[in-house]
């Protein structure tokens, strides 16, 4: 059975910038992995990477045994990918926006699977109302859905916690759950460790755009896992060979 | 391709920010210039076509600018690009899409600057008509391109016209032409030739942005 994502000795570099260098990564059909790494360490160039968005400098990924230079369409709809940025127009209202990507990914019965999304997001007394208006917590569910709409089998989450308020992440952590129960695979980048441990099985450490470290991750342990964590972040990945 | 182009026609409906800026610019440049030309001058009829042209070409840049604009707002662009679509169709959608605004921004335009230089109304609309609609595809097609290139730079509504303009130097020139002497009264078989260069270029400008996009549009 091909890899969920296969990412072969890829580096990236933006000018004289090496974003990535030369990151090999493979992971199973419906694992969950935290992907970790200090700010700059090139975890949204990965993601950007294996969603066909950058086109790596060098090396190869494959999506589902899907060469990512050839097949592109095919990956992309079989991805989904929450950014930082929500990816939706300020212009339009939430149902708007959601039924403009439906048709754009071909989502059979798009109106009712918007609606379903819509009501599942608690999005029901904002839905008419222009993406513009509403707050973080709300474009942040409402740029889930987005990602949801096409039901993807690998998905890939950049920093999805951050400027959720309690109730929001809780309600993010169900959603993530939820998904991976589906048999999705997962793709979380993150500070929190916390949570980390708690939706991921195993964890993929870069720093300064190499992979300093991968491996299964202990739910019951998150502080070895913070301990490792910033251990790799001070010594860098040149001294720490990836396991 | 059919939702992008809704998407685009809906968030207009909605702001009507690109179709006003065409036409003002559009109206604005026509009035400055006929102002620039006494009415009882004899330049004035042979620089018609010139004018015309102008207000066309600047509102052009302005709307081009304006439509990728909504595409740089929360990254949408990504959203875009993550669609199981191959690229070059995002591009014939935006450029369709540029089309209809200008197309739509010409419908008040042109019949203004046929009152300002006082020109048979029904008879100008109609001959000018083929001319006016190759060279705004022309200017759609080239535009939408270079408007994806200059989307990440600093000062991108600068570097459109620069990268645009030179490169549609063949086009304004064939379209000036051939509007010049189908407002003489020559008949439209006299400005084929005109006409053909402008389907060609055209033709050639679809294909390239179609075929380079993806390539355009990547970090």
């Amino acid at each position: 059975m091909a890899h969920a994502l296969e990412v072969t000795a890829v580096s990236k570099g933006f000018g004289h910038t090496i974003a990535l260098d030369d990151v090999t990564v493979s992971l199973e059909p419906g694992s969950a992995v935290a992907l970790l790494g200090p700010n700059g360490a090139g975890k949204t160039t990965f993601m950007r990477v294996c969603a066909t968005l950058l086109r790596p400098t060098r090396g190869t990924v494959r999506v589902f045994g899907l060469d990512a230079r050839r097949d592109g369409p095919r990956i992309r709809g079989r991805i989904g990918l929450l950014a930082h940025e929500s990816f939706l127009y300020p212009d339009l209202t939430p149902t708007e926006n959601l039924l403009f990507y439906a048709r754009l990914f071909r989502v059979g019965a798009p109106e009712a699977r918007v609606r379903s999304l819509i009501e599942r997001q608690g999005l029901h007394g904002w839905a008419h109302r222009p993406v513009r208006t509403l707050s973080r917590g709300l474009v942040q569910r409402c740029a889930l859905a987005r990602m949801l709409l096409h039901e993807p089998d690998l998905l890939f989450f950049d920093e999805p916690f951050s400027g959720l308020d309690l109730d929001a992440a809780t309600r993010l952590a169900e959603i993530i759950h939820e998904t991976r129960a589906r048999g999705a695979t997962l793709v979380i980048s993150t500070h929190d460790l916390t949570r980390a441990v708690a939706l991921c099985s195993s964890a993929i450490v870069l720093v300064a755009g190499r992979v300093a470290w991968s491996g299964p991750i202990d739910a019951t342990d998150p502080a070895a896992l913070e301990t490792r964590y910033r251990a790799l972040s001070a010594t860098g990945p040149e001294l720490v060979p990836a396991s | 391709m059919l939702a992008i182009l809704w998407k685009d026609l809906r968030i207009e409906m909605r702001t009507k920010e690109t179709l006003s800026s065409l036409l003002l610019l559009g109206l604005l440049t026509l009035l400055i210039l006929s102002f620039a030309f006494d009415p009882s001058s004899e330049l004035r009829q042979p620089a018609a076509p010139g004018v015309l042209w102008v207000a066309v070409i600047f509102a052009s840049v302005l709307g081009m600018n304006r439509s990728l604009l909504h595409e740089r707002e929360q990254d949408c662009l990504h959203g875009l690009l993550l669609a199981p679509v191959d690229r070059g169709t995002i591009y014939l959608a935006k450029t369709t899409g540029n089309i209809v605004f200008m197309a739509a921004a010409q419908l008040f335009v042109v019949p203004t600057f046929v009152v300002f230089f006082n020109l048979p109304m029904a008879q100008t609309l109609i001959r000018l008509s083929p001319v006016l609609i190759l060279g705004v595809i022309g200017l759609a097609a080239i535009g939408t391109l270079f408007a994806a290139v200059s989307l990440r730079t600093r000062a991108r509504e600068v570097m459109l016209p620069l990268l645009m303009l030179p490169l549609a130097t063949p086009l304004v020139i064939a379209s000036v032409e051939a509007s010049g002497a189908v407002l003489a009264g020559q008949p439209l078989g006299a400005v084929a030739h005109w006409l053909n260069l402008v389907a060609a270029f055209d033709a050639v400008f679809l294909v390239v942005g179609w075929l380079t996009f993806e390539y355009v549009v990547e970090e």
